[in-house]
Protein backbone atom coordinates (compact mmCIF):
# COMPACT_ATOMS: atom_id res chain seq x y z
CA UNK A 1 0.00 0.00 0.00
CA UNK A 2 2.63 2.66 1.12
CA UNK A 3 4.92 2.06 -2.17
CA UNK A 4 1.93 2.07 -4.46
CA UNK A 5 0.97 5.48 -2.57
CA UNK A 6 3.84 6.72 -4.40
CA UNK A 7 3.36 5.65 -7.64
CA UNK A 8 1.31 7.13 -10.71
CA UNK A 9 1.01 10.80 -8.84
CA UNK A 10 -1.59 13.11 -9.48
CA UNK A 11 -0.76 16.11 -10.82
CA UNK A 12 1.81 18.54 -8.41
CA UNK A 13 -0.81 21.39 -8.65
CA UNK A 14 -3.27 19.40 -7.47
CA UNK A 15 -1.23 17.08 -5.08
CA UNK A 16 -0.41 20.52 -3.33
CA UNK A 17 -3.97 21.60 -2.49
CA UNK A 18 -4.70 18.49 -0.99
CA UNK A 19 -1.71 18.46 0.94
CA UNK A 20 -2.38 21.81 2.43
CA UNK A 21 -5.91 20.69 2.92
CA UNK A 22 -5.03 17.40 4.73
CA UNK A 23 -2.20 19.72 6.60
CA UNK A 24 -5.30 21.95 8.15
CA UNK A 25 -7.54 18.94 9.03
CA UNK A 26 -4.76 16.69 10.36
CA UNK A 27 -2.19 18.90 12.18
CA UNK A 28 -3.90 22.67 12.49
CA UNK A 29 -6.94 21.48 13.70
CA UNK A 30 -5.65 19.48 15.63
CA UNK A 31 -3.96 22.36 17.73
CA UNK A 32 -6.47 23.55 19.99
CA UNK A 33 -6.96 19.62 21.83
CA UNK A 34 -3.79 18.74 21.96
CA UNK A 35 -2.98 22.55 23.37
CA UNK A 36 -5.87 21.91 26.21
CA UNK A 37 -4.81 18.30 26.89
CA UNK A 38 -1.42 18.96 27.10
CA UNK A 39 -1.82 22.24 29.12
CA UNK A 40 -4.10 20.00 31.72
CA UNK A 41 -1.46 17.21 31.86
CA UNK A 42 1.56 19.55 32.21
CA UNK A 43 -0.06 20.57 35.07
CA UNK A 44 -0.95 17.02 36.80
CA UNK A 45 2.16 16.20 35.73
CA UNK A 46 3.85 18.65 37.93
CA UNK A 47 1.75 18.28 41.03
CA UNK A 48 1.82 14.97 41.51
CA UNK A 49 5.77 15.17 41.30
CA UNK A 50 5.81 17.88 43.79
CA UNK A 51 3.63 15.64 45.86
CA UNK A 52 6.32 12.98 45.88
CA UNK A 53 9.32 15.38 46.64
CA UNK A 54 7.70 16.83 49.67
CA UNK A 55 10.98 16.41 51.39
CA UNK A 56 12.39 20.07 52.59
CA UNK A 57 16.06 18.46 51.67
CA UNK A 58 14.76 18.26 48.22
CA UNK A 59 15.02 21.36 45.86
CA UNK A 60 11.57 22.90 44.52
CA UNK A 61 13.28 22.77 41.09
CA UNK A 62 13.55 19.19 40.39
CA UNK A 63 9.66 19.88 39.90
CA UNK A 64 10.79 21.89 37.40
CA UNK A 65 13.29 18.99 35.87
CA UNK A 66 10.75 16.17 36.35
CA UNK A 67 8.28 17.78 34.70
CA UNK A 68 10.42 18.77 31.78
CA UNK A 69 11.88 15.23 31.13
CA UNK A 70 8.16 13.64 31.45
CA UNK A 71 7.07 15.95 29.08
CA UNK A 72 9.88 15.44 26.40
CA UNK A 73 10.50 12.29 26.44
CA UNK A 74 6.99 9.89 26.99
CA UNK A 75 3.75 12.85 27.65
CA UNK A 76 4.29 14.38 24.08
CA UNK A 77 5.82 12.09 21.60
CA UNK A 78 3.88 9.22 23.04
CA UNK A 79 1.01 9.64 25.16
CA UNK A 80 -0.02 12.69 22.82
CA UNK A 81 0.07 10.10 19.57
CA UNK A 82 -1.97 7.92 21.20
CA UNK A 83 -4.81 10.58 21.74
CA UNK A 84 -3.89 11.43 17.96
CA UNK A 85 -4.64 7.99 17.30
CA UNK A 86 -7.49 8.32 18.45
CA UNK A 87 -8.62 11.74 16.54
CA UNK A 88 -6.56 11.63 13.20
CA UNK A 89 -6.92 7.91 13.03
CA UNK A 90 -10.03 7.80 13.48
CA UNK A 91 -10.85 10.43 10.99
CA UNK A 92 -8.36 9.08 8.95
CA UNK A 93 -10.29 5.42 8.33
CA UNK A 94 -13.97 6.80 8.29
CA UNK A 95 -13.15 9.15 5.42
CA UNK A 96 -11.09 6.27 3.65
CA UNK A 97 -13.93 3.87 4.62
CA UNK A 98 -16.76 6.02 3.62
CA UNK A 99 -15.03 6.08 0.34
CA UNK A 100 -14.87 3.17 0.03
CA UNK A 101 -18.40 1.93 1.18
CA UNK A 102 -19.98 4.85 -1.09
CA UNK A 103 -17.86 3.69 -3.75
CA UNK A 104 -16.03 6.69 -4.17
CA UNK A 105 -12.66 4.82 -4.64
CA UNK A 106 -13.67 2.52 -7.22
CA UNK A 107 -14.62 6.24 -8.75
CA UNK A 108 -11.11 6.69 -8.68
CA UNK A 109 -9.95 3.92 -10.19
CA UNK A 110 -12.20 3.72 -13.15
CA UNK A 111 -11.32 7.09 -14.25
CA UNK A 112 -7.55 5.75 -14.17
CA UNK A 113 -6.49 7.53 -10.78
CA UNK A 114 -4.63 5.90 -8.24
CA UNK A 115 -6.06 6.44 -5.35
CA UNK A 116 -3.55 5.54 -2.84
CA UNK A 117 -1.57 8.12 -4.19
CA UNK A 118 -5.02 10.64 -4.41
CA UNK A 119 -5.59 9.21 -1.24
CA UNK A 120 -3.52 8.70 1.03
CA UNK A 121 0.62 10.53 -0.47
CA UNK A 122 -0.58 13.47 1.27
CA UNK A 123 -1.43 12.15 4.27
CA UNK A 124 1.63 11.13 4.63
CA UNK A 125 3.61 14.04 3.57
CA UNK A 126 0.50 16.17 5.70
CA UNK A 127 1.83 14.20 8.55
CA UNK A 128 5.43 15.38 8.43
CA UNK A 129 4.53 18.46 10.22
CA UNK A 130 3.44 16.25 13.52
CA UNK A 131 6.68 17.43 15.15
CA UNK A 132 4.84 20.60 14.88
CA UNK A 133 2.33 19.14 16.67
CA UNK A 134 4.43 17.23 19.22
CA UNK A 135 6.44 20.98 19.84
CA UNK A 136 3.54 22.93 20.48
CA UNK A 137 2.33 20.29 22.91
CA UNK A 138 6.00 20.25 25.09
CA UNK A 139 5.97 23.91 25.13
CA UNK A 140 2.28 24.17 26.41
CA UNK A 141 2.61 21.11 29.36
CA UNK A 142 5.55 22.47 30.84
CA UNK A 143 3.49 25.49 30.83
CA UNK A 144 0.75 23.69 32.43
CA UNK A 145 3.12 22.75 35.14
CA UNK A 146 4.20 25.80 35.51
CA UNK A 147 1.29 27.47 36.15
CA UNK A 148 0.15 24.49 38.20
CA UNK A 149 3.26 25.25 40.87
CA UNK A 150 2.43 29.06 40.60
CA UNK A 151 -0.70 28.00 42.20
CA UNK A 152 0.60 25.82 44.71
CA UNK A 153 3.26 28.57 46.12
CA UNK A 154 6.15 26.71 44.52
CA UNK A 155 8.79 29.82 43.40
CA UNK A 156 8.53 30.30 38.99
CA UNK A 157 12.47 30.66 39.22
CA UNK A 158 12.50 27.61 41.47
CA UNK A 159 10.70 26.15 38.55
CA UNK A 160 12.60 27.73 35.34
CA UNK A 161 15.66 26.65 36.83
CA UNK A 162 14.30 23.29 37.10
CA UNK A 163 13.43 23.22 33.38
CA UNK A 164 17.08 24.60 32.24
CA UNK A 165 19.01 21.66 35.16
CA UNK A 166 21.23 19.38 33.13
CA UNK A 167 19.47 20.01 30.15
CA UNK A 168 20.60 17.25 27.12
CA UNK A 169 19.37 18.17 24.04
CA UNK A 170 19.81 14.49 22.73
CA UNK A 171 16.43 13.55 24.81
CA UNK A 172 14.92 16.13 22.62
CA UNK A 173 16.41 14.33 19.54
CA UNK A 174 15.32 11.17 21.05
CA UNK A 175 11.77 12.70 21.11
CA UNK A 176 11.77 13.80 17.44
CA UNK A 177 12.83 10.80 15.87
CA UNK A 178 10.01 8.89 17.95
CA UNK A 179 7.32 11.92 16.35
CA UNK A 180 8.77 10.92 12.91
CA UNK A 181 7.98 7.08 13.18
CA UNK A 182 4.91 8.09 15.09
CA UNK A 183 3.60 10.64 12.59
CA UNK A 184 4.57 7.82 9.81
CA UNK A 185 2.17 4.89 11.86
CA UNK A 186 -0.52 7.98 11.95
CA UNK A 187 -0.60 8.19 8.18
CA UNK A 188 -1.08 4.98 7.02
CA UNK A 189 -2.42 2.50 9.39
CA UNK A 190 -5.39 3.95 9.88
CA UNK A 191 -5.09 4.65 6.05
CA UNK A 192 -4.59 0.98 5.52
CA UNK A 193 -7.96 0.13 7.87
CA UNK A 194 -9.97 2.51 5.71
CA UNK A 195 -8.95 1.39 1.93
CA UNK A 196 -8.83 -2.13 2.86
CA UNK A 197 -12.18 -2.60 4.54
CA UNK A 198 -15.68 -4.05 3.43
CA UNK A 199 -19.32 -3.77 4.18
CA UNK A 200 -21.20 -0.61 4.81
CA UNK A 201 -21.55 2.25 7.35
CA UNK A 202 -21.14 -0.20 10.41
CA UNK A 203 -18.38 -1.71 9.45
CA UNK A 204 -16.61 2.35 9.09
CA UNK A 205 -17.23 2.62 12.48
CA UNK A 206 -15.78 -0.90 13.89
CA UNK A 207 -13.01 -0.28 11.06
CA UNK A 208 -12.30 3.23 13.11
CA UNK A 209 -12.09 1.36 16.38
CA UNK A 210 -10.06 -1.71 15.06
CA UNK A 211 -7.76 1.31 13.46
CA UNK A 212 -7.44 3.08 16.93
CA UNK A 213 -6.58 -0.12 18.59
CA UNK A 214 -3.66 -0.99 16.34
CA UNK A 215 -2.09 2.22 15.87
CA UNK A 216 -1.90 2.51 19.56
CA UNK A 217 -0.01 -0.81 19.75
CA UNK A 218 2.03 -0.36 17.66
CA UNK A 219 3.19 3.52 18.54
CA UNK A 220 3.71 0.94 22.22
CA UNK A 221 5.32 -1.11 20.74
CA UNK A 222 7.75 0.81 18.53
CA UNK A 223 8.24 3.34 21.43
CA UNK A 224 9.62 0.07 23.65
CA UNK A 225 11.73 -0.93 20.67
CA UNK A 226 13.40 2.93 19.81
CA UNK A 227 13.86 3.38 23.92
CA UNK A 228 15.69 0.47 23.70
CA UNK A 229 17.67 1.23 21.13
CA UNK A 230 18.60 4.88 21.64
CA UNK A 231 17.91 5.35 25.56
CA UNK A 232 18.96 2.21 27.16
CA UNK B 1 -17.79 -1.75 -29.21
CA UNK B 2 -16.91 -4.37 -26.90
CA UNK B 3 -16.60 -8.52 -27.42
CA UNK B 4 -15.97 -10.81 -24.92
CA UNK B 5 -14.64 -14.37 -25.70
CA UNK B 6 -15.28 -17.03 -23.20
CA UNK B 7 -14.33 -15.31 -19.58
CA UNK B 8 -14.50 -16.82 -16.82
CA UNK B 9 -13.51 -15.50 -13.23
CA UNK B 10 -13.76 -17.25 -9.96
CA UNK B 11 -13.01 -16.69 -6.62
CA UNK B 12 -11.87 -18.17 -3.55
CA UNK B 13 -12.33 -21.53 -5.63
CA UNK B 14 -16.26 -20.43 -6.80
CA UNK B 15 -16.70 -20.00 -10.08
CA UNK B 16 -18.44 -16.71 -10.93
CA UNK B 17 -18.61 -16.05 -14.64
CA UNK B 18 -18.39 -19.19 -16.59
CA UNK B 19 -17.61 -18.88 -20.17
CA UNK B 20 -19.52 -16.17 -21.03
CA UNK B 21 -18.98 -14.43 -25.23
CA UNK B 22 -21.19 -11.99 -26.44
CA UNK B 23 -20.68 -8.42 -27.95
CA UNK B 24 -21.75 -4.84 -26.88
CA UNK B 25 -22.63 -2.80 -29.69
CA UNK B 26 -21.59 0.82 -30.18
CA UNK B 27 -24.40 3.35 -29.99
CA UNK B 28 -26.71 1.28 -28.57
CA UNK B 29 -27.80 0.28 -25.09
CA UNK B 30 -26.53 -3.42 -23.96
CA UNK B 31 -28.03 -4.38 -20.80
CA UNK B 32 -27.09 -7.40 -18.64
CA UNK B 33 -29.72 -8.76 -16.88
CA UNK B 34 -30.24 -11.53 -14.00
CA UNK B 35 -30.97 -12.02 -10.57
CA UNK B 36 -28.70 -11.18 -7.80
CA UNK B 37 -25.88 -13.18 -7.75
CA UNK B 38 -26.01 -14.18 -11.43
CA UNK B 39 -22.29 -12.93 -11.78
CA UNK B 40 -23.50 -9.30 -13.38
CA UNK B 41 -21.72 -6.86 -11.17
CA UNK B 42 -18.05 -9.09 -11.22
CA UNK B 43 -18.83 -9.17 -15.58
CA UNK B 44 -19.00 -5.58 -15.39
CA UNK B 45 -15.67 -5.03 -13.38
CA UNK B 46 -14.08 -7.29 -15.43
CA UNK B 47 -15.24 -5.05 -18.34
CA UNK B 48 -13.86 -1.75 -16.54
CA UNK B 49 -10.66 -3.88 -15.95
CA UNK B 50 -11.05 -3.61 -11.70
CA UNK B 51 -10.89 -7.50 -12.00
CA UNK B 52 -8.69 -9.36 -14.55
CA UNK B 53 -10.91 -12.39 -16.05
CA UNK B 54 -9.16 -15.61 -14.82
CA UNK B 55 -9.10 -16.98 -18.71
CA UNK B 56 -10.67 -15.35 -22.00
CA UNK B 57 -10.36 -12.12 -23.74
CA UNK B 58 -11.85 -8.79 -23.87
CA UNK B 59 -11.40 -6.74 -27.06
CA UNK B 60 -12.37 -3.05 -26.87
CA UNK B 61 -12.56 -1.87 -30.66
CA UNK B 62 -10.86 -5.14 -31.58
CA UNK B 63 -7.82 -4.38 -29.17
CA UNK B 64 -7.64 -7.66 -26.74
CA UNK B 65 -7.04 -6.47 -23.11
CA UNK B 66 -4.55 -9.18 -23.09
CA UNK B 67 -2.15 -7.47 -25.30
CA UNK B 68 -2.19 -4.00 -23.59
CA UNK B 69 0.57 -2.84 -20.57
CA UNK B 70 -0.46 -0.71 -17.67
CA UNK B 71 0.19 2.53 -19.78
CA UNK B 72 -2.43 1.02 -21.75
CA UNK B 73 -5.12 -0.11 -19.63
CA UNK B 74 -4.80 3.05 -18.19
CA UNK B 75 -5.71 5.25 -21.16
CA UNK B 76 -8.30 2.76 -22.18
CA UNK B 77 -9.73 3.49 -18.72
CA UNK B 78 -9.87 7.15 -19.41
CA UNK B 79 -11.88 6.26 -22.14
CA UNK B 80 -14.36 4.81 -20.12
CA UNK B 81 -17.20 6.81 -18.20
CA UNK B 82 -18.99 4.92 -15.01
CA UNK B 83 -22.33 5.56 -13.77
CA UNK B 84 -22.20 3.81 -9.90
CA UNK B 85 -25.17 2.12 -8.53
CA UNK B 86 -24.70 4.67 -5.44
CA UNK B 87 -23.60 7.78 -7.66
CA UNK B 88 -20.13 7.59 -5.97
CA UNK B 89 -19.75 11.45 -6.04
CA UNK B 90 -17.42 12.83 -3.81
CA UNK B 91 -19.18 14.58 -0.92
CA UNK B 92 -16.99 17.73 -0.16
CA UNK B 93 -17.24 18.61 -4.12
CA UNK B 94 -20.11 20.55 -5.49
CA UNK B 95 -22.26 19.36 -8.61
CA UNK B 96 -19.37 21.20 -10.54
CA UNK B 97 -16.49 20.15 -8.89
CA UNK B 98 -17.52 16.75 -9.35
CA UNK B 99 -18.16 17.08 -12.83
CA UNK B 100 -14.76 19.47 -13.59
CA UNK B 101 -12.86 16.39 -11.26
CA UNK B 102 -11.67 14.14 -14.25
CA UNK B 103 -10.77 17.22 -16.41
CA UNK B 104 -8.51 18.55 -13.85
CA UNK B 105 -7.19 15.49 -12.54
CA UNK B 106 -6.47 14.14 -16.11
CA UNK B 107 -6.18 16.68 -19.04
CA UNK B 108 -4.00 19.58 -19.33
CA UNK B 109 -7.22 21.96 -20.20
CA UNK B 110 -7.06 25.65 -18.53
CA UNK B 111 -9.86 25.93 -15.62
CA UNK B 112 -11.75 28.03 -17.49
CA UNK B 113 -12.03 25.57 -20.57
CA UNK B 114 -11.99 22.86 -17.94
CA UNK B 115 -15.17 25.00 -16.30
CA UNK B 116 -17.00 25.98 -20.33
CA UNK B 117 -16.88 21.84 -20.43
CA UNK B 118 -18.30 20.67 -17.34
CA UNK B 119 -20.90 23.09 -17.58
CA UNK B 120 -22.07 22.01 -21.45
CA UNK B 121 -22.35 18.58 -19.66
CA UNK B 122 -24.63 19.81 -16.83
CA UNK B 123 -26.63 21.97 -18.93
CA UNK B 124 -27.17 18.39 -21.30
CA UNK B 125 -28.17 16.56 -18.05
CA UNK B 126 -30.32 19.51 -16.84
CA UNK B 127 -28.99 20.78 -13.86
CA UNK B 128 -27.91 23.97 -14.67
CA UNK B 129 -29.86 25.23 -11.29
CA UNK B 130 -27.84 22.63 -9.10
CA UNK B 131 -23.96 23.86 -10.64
CA UNK B 132 -23.06 24.63 -6.85
CA UNK B 133 -25.20 22.35 -4.62
CA UNK B 134 -23.33 19.79 -2.94
CA UNK B 135 -24.32 16.18 -3.45
CA UNK B 136 -26.31 15.62 -0.10
CA UNK B 137 -28.44 18.55 -0.86
CA UNK B 138 -29.88 17.33 -4.36
CA UNK B 139 -32.52 14.21 -4.69
CA UNK B 140 -31.20 10.58 -5.61
CA UNK B 141 -32.11 11.57 -8.94
CA UNK B 142 -30.58 14.75 -9.66
CA UNK B 143 -27.30 12.81 -7.91
CA UNK B 144 -27.93 9.92 -10.89
CA UNK B 145 -27.70 12.49 -14.04
CA UNK B 146 -24.24 14.26 -11.93
CA UNK B 147 -23.32 11.15 -12.22
CA UNK B 148 -23.76 10.72 -15.81
CA UNK B 149 -22.57 14.06 -16.76
CA UNK B 150 -19.01 13.31 -14.46
CA UNK B 151 -19.25 10.03 -16.86
CA UNK B 152 -19.39 11.63 -20.71
CA UNK B 153 -17.23 14.70 -19.71
CA UNK B 154 -14.43 12.97 -20.78
CA UNK B 155 -16.27 12.08 -24.04
CA UNK B 156 -15.90 8.57 -23.51
CA UNK B 157 -15.68 5.66 -25.69
CA UNK B 158 -17.82 3.39 -23.38
CA UNK B 159 -20.24 3.98 -20.66
CA UNK B 160 -21.04 1.54 -18.01
CA UNK B 161 -24.13 1.66 -15.43
CA UNK B 162 -24.64 -0.62 -12.28
CA UNK B 163 -27.95 -0.25 -11.79
CA UNK B 164 -28.13 3.56 -12.43
CA UNK B 165 -32.09 3.67 -11.38
CA UNK B 166 -31.86 2.14 -7.99
CA UNK B 167 -33.48 3.71 -5.38
CA UNK B 168 -35.16 5.68 -7.65
CA UNK B 169 -39.04 5.99 -8.45
CA UNK B 170 -40.55 4.75 -11.75
CA UNK B 171 -40.82 7.92 -13.15
CA UNK B 172 -37.23 9.19 -12.12
CA UNK B 173 -36.30 5.65 -12.96
CA UNK B 174 -37.52 6.09 -16.65
CA UNK B 175 -36.09 9.84 -16.86
CA UNK B 176 -32.38 8.53 -16.51
CA UNK B 177 -32.75 5.46 -18.26
CA UNK B 178 -34.26 7.51 -21.29
CA UNK B 179 -31.12 10.32 -20.57
CA UNK B 180 -28.67 7.31 -20.88
CA UNK B 181 -29.80 5.98 -24.47
CA UNK B 182 -29.93 9.81 -25.81
CA UNK B 183 -26.69 10.27 -24.77
CA UNK B 184 -25.36 6.95 -25.80
CA UNK B 185 -26.63 8.07 -29.39
CA UNK B 186 -25.84 11.39 -28.94
CA UNK B 187 -22.46 10.59 -28.84
CA UNK B 188 -22.56 7.06 -30.65
CA UNK B 189 -20.56 5.25 -27.50
CA UNK B 190 -20.79 1.52 -26.57
CA UNK B 191 -23.17 1.65 -22.92
CA UNK B 192 -23.18 -1.16 -21.17
CA UNK B 193 -25.85 -1.56 -18.39
CA UNK B 194 -26.32 -3.46 -15.41
CA UNK B 195 -30.19 -4.13 -14.51
CA UNK B 196 -32.69 -6.03 -13.12
CA UNK B 197 -35.18 -3.25 -13.47
CA UNK B 198 -37.97 -4.91 -16.03
CA UNK B 199 -38.59 -0.80 -16.88
CA UNK B 200 -35.50 -0.10 -18.02
CA UNK B 201 -35.44 -3.92 -20.25
CA UNK B 202 -38.35 -3.01 -21.85
CA UNK B 203 -37.62 0.66 -22.29
CA UNK B 204 -34.04 0.83 -23.86
CA UNK B 205 -32.92 -2.41 -24.31
CA UNK B 206 -31.82 -2.56 -27.70
CA UNK B 207 -29.24 -5.48 -26.77
CA UNK B 208 -29.80 -8.02 -23.87
CA UNK B 209 -27.55 -10.56 -22.23
CA UNK B 210 -29.72 -12.54 -19.81
CA UNK B 211 -27.23 -14.36 -17.10
CA UNK B 212 -28.10 -17.53 -14.91
CA UNK B 213 -25.34 -18.63 -12.26
CA UNK B 214 -22.44 -16.83 -14.20
CA UNK B 215 -23.81 -18.58 -17.44
CA UNK B 216 -25.33 -16.38 -20.53
CA UNK B 217 -28.48 -17.98 -21.00
CA UNK B 218 -30.24 -15.69 -23.56
CA UNK B 219 -29.23 -13.23 -26.02
CA UNK B 220 -32.11 -11.25 -27.69
CA UNK B 221 -33.61 -7.40 -27.93
CA UNK B 222 -36.50 -6.13 -25.50
CA UNK B 223 -39.06 -6.96 -28.17
CA UNK B 224 -37.91 -10.37 -28.90
CA UNK B 225 -37.61 -10.67 -24.73
CA UNK B 226 -41.58 -10.52 -23.61
CA UNK B 227 -42.19 -13.05 -26.10
CA UNK B 228 -39.40 -15.73 -25.33
CA UNK B 229 -40.31 -18.81 -24.60
CA UNK B 230 -36.75 -19.45 -22.34
CA UNK B 231 -38.23 -20.97 -19.31
CA UNK B 232 -35.62 -19.03 -16.93
CA UNK B 233 -36.40 -15.91 -18.86
CA UNK B 234 -39.83 -16.22 -18.38
CA UNK B 235 -39.97 -16.68 -14.87
CA UNK B 236 -37.50 -13.85 -14.19
CA UNK B 237 -39.20 -11.40 -16.47
CA UNK B 238 -42.70 -12.44 -15.27
CA UNK B 239 -41.57 -12.44 -11.88
CA UNK B 240 -43.98 -9.72 -10.72
CA UNK B 241 -47.53 -10.45 -9.91
CA UNK B 242 -47.90 -7.12 -11.84
CA UNK B 243 -46.24 -8.03 -15.40
CA UNK B 244 -47.97 -11.40 -14.76
CA UNK B 245 -51.43 -9.62 -15.43
CA UNK B 246 -49.63 -7.64 -18.20
CA UNK B 247 -48.33 -11.22 -20.19
CA UNK B 248 -52.44 -12.73 -19.98
CA UNK B 249 -53.00 -9.66 -22.39
CA UNK B 250 -49.88 -9.91 -24.68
Amino acid sequence: MIKMSFFKPSKWKIQQKLIFKEINDLIIESIPIVAILSFFIGGVVAIQTALNLSSPFLSKSLIGFATRQSVILEFAPTFMSIIMAGKVGSYITSSIGTMRVTEQIDALEVMGINPLNYLVFPKIIALLFYPFVITVAMFIAIFGGFVAMSFAGVPGEAFISGIQMDFDPYHVSYAYIKTILFAFILATVPSYHGYYMNGGALEVGKASTLSFVWTSIIIIIVNFIITQLLLS
Amino acid sequence: MIEIKNIEKSFEGINIIKGISTTFEKGKTNLIIGQSGSGKTVLLKCLLGLHQPDSGEILYDGISNLKMNESEKTLLRRQMGMVFQGSALFDSMSVIENVMFPLIMLTKLQEDEIREKALKVIERVELTKATDKLPAEISGGMQKRVAIARAIVMNPKYLFCDEPNSGLDPKTAIVIDKLIQEITKEYNITTVINSHDMNSVIEIGEKIIFLVSGEKNWEGTNKKILKTDNQSLTNFVYSSELLKKVKKYL
